[in-house]
């Protein structure tokens, strides 16, 4: 079957799933609203839906930028200088076993109430994938690539320009493409915890006044969104390491 | 090839690995412009020996040292397998020395190079692209375009099917002539098949046991009289050779 097609069938298949269950059970609107009823909920709030949802798309895109361009620098610090790897990395691991959604109400506290607490949760979630993915990639890097390397003569920079870098690429793909599935989970879960702005705080907004419908189509945007942004880095990944899986494309 | 091939001499080599000595060589000489093949069972230090002459470094102790009687290292390094990175053209891969060095690519001599070992048509195509002998192919153009005085080579064709490998041999040694070249390998024949002197290395710690000369010139074949006389004799050193 066509794969756009199928892409297209399930989401569709799913919704009438959910309004059948809606339809056929006694279910009460206010616990579990149809999707013709989130549908409607999100045109009649269109606007002020619209203007939520751009500031936690600017939270995550922030993040993930942010948080990838710490997490590569860590990782290329870590790999450049030896001692500093036997310091940094124990304390980089125990860092891991603090849950980033515990930090939230402090980063609010520090940060205050608007983007910079989100986009700070959003960047520390990532940072630790992107970081252990991109040092892996780069400590991995072929012997005897490296060795080729030497014997012509590259200076050490030049040889992590030209072959570590490119080398780590794949490995650093696959800590973004886990990056940029959790990060709408930092920026919402930041909003949550205390923000002005923004869907996670239409959601918890409109759950207070029992708006439940408006609740959907606020998750039902995040979700569109976290599966374009995935699809997106995921695609422009692919093509950066296409030389990867050259017998897929 | 313009430059002036080196006298390679080491002198009470010795490479230590840990508390275990590897190799303990009283004197060698890789004579330039010749191919000095060196023969020995896996794991008896040929690579190692290779590797230290490079100039790499692995986590070993070296004694002794190792002279180019031009005064300089200049040296190529082909490895078993091509090693070529899977992200650069074939082009690209030839050039990989300047781009290294930041030095202006010479894309003209990248070309003529890679018509010689008959590559032409797969400039653009990635290596992964390539077959395993067109891809060792490349990584002889890109030791070409190094062009170095001393050649290392540790078993570059083991990898290869047999005519492929045949081909392969008479095309490197056609291309390589006139530089000190060192070629270790596992297979007696091609060291019959291609060297000027043959050097067994055996025991732990290694050491060499009496070179064999060849006269006539390479690339010889099977069948040739020197070949063929040479070829019981050798099977008998390497046989009783010690194991390690």
């Amino acid at each position: 079957m066509n794969k756009t097609f199928r892409f297209a069938l399930i989401p569709i298949g799913l919704c009438v799933i959910w309004q059948a269950v809606v339809s056929f059970s006694s279910v009460p609107s206010y616990i579990l609203p149809g999707p013709i009823m989130v549908l409607f909920a999100l045109k009649d709030n269109a606007e002020l839906i619209l203007e939520h949802s751009f500031i936690t798309f600017f939270e995550i895109i922030m993040g993930m930028l942010l948080g990838t361009i710490l997490g590569c620098l860590s990782a290329m610090l870590l790999i450049w200088f030896k001692p500093l790897r036997q310091w940094l990395m124990p304390a980089l691991v125990i860092s891991q076993a603090i849950p980033v959604f515990a930090l939230a109400p402090i980063l609010v506290l520090w940060l205050g109430y608007g983007l910079a607490s989100k986009v700070a949760m959003a960047t520390l979630i990532i940072y630790f994938p992107v970081t252990s993915a991109f040092y892996d990639g780069l400590q991995q890097t072929a012997k005897d690539w490296l060795d080729i390397a030497k014997v012509m003569g590259g200076k050490k920079v030049a040889i992590l320009y030209h072959i570590q870098i490119p080398a780590a690429l794949p490995k650093l793909a696959t800590g973004m493409r886990v990056a940029a599935a959790v990060a709408p989970i930092g920026a919402i879960v930041g909003e949550w915890v205390g923000s002005s702005k923004g869907l996670g705080f239409l959601m918890l907004h409109a759950n207070a006044r029992m708006q439940v419908d408006l609740m959907f189509a606020a998750l039902f945007v995040i979700a569109v969104f976290a599966v374009l942004f995935y699809y997106v880095i995921d695609k422009s990944l692919a093509r950066l390491t296409r030389w990867h899986h050259p017998h897929k494309v | 090839m313009t430059k002036i091939a080196p006298n390679i001499r080491l002198s009470n080599f010795r490479l230590r690995y840990q508390e275990t000595e590897i190799l303990n060589l009283s004197s060698l000489t890789l004579q330039a412009g010749k191919w000095s093949c060196l023969l020995g069972q896996s794991g008896v230090g040929k690579s190692s020996l290779l590797r230290a002459i490079a100039g790499l470094d692995d986590d070993w102790l070296i004694e002794g040292n190792v002279d180019f009687d031009t005064g300089h290292s200049d040296v190529a390094y082909m490895g078993q397998k091509a090693f070529l990175m899977p992200w650069l053209s074939v082009l690209e891969n030839v050039q990989l020395g300047s781009i290294l060095r930041g030095e202006k690519r010479d894309e003209k001599r990248a070309r003529d190079l890679l018509n010689r070992v008959g590559l032409g048509q797969y400039i653009d195509h990635k290596p992964a692209q390539l077959s395993g002998g067109m891809q060792q192919r490349v990584v002889l153009a890109r030791t070409l375009m190094e062009d170095r005085a001393t050649i290392l080579m540790d078993e570059p064709f083991s990898a290869l099917d047999a005519v492929t490998r045949h081909e392969l041999q008479a095309l490197t040694y056609d291309l390589l002539k006139g530089r000190t070249v060192l070629l270790v390998t596992h297979d007696p024949l091609e060291a019959l098949r291609l060297g000027d002197v043959i050097y067994v290395l055996e025991g732990r710690p290694a050491k060499l046991l009496p070179d064999i000369r060849l006269v006539t010139n390479a690339p010889r074949q099977v069948g040739d009289q020197e070949v063929d006389e040479l070829y019981p004799d050798l099977m008998g050193v390497l046989s009783k050779a010690e194991r390690v």
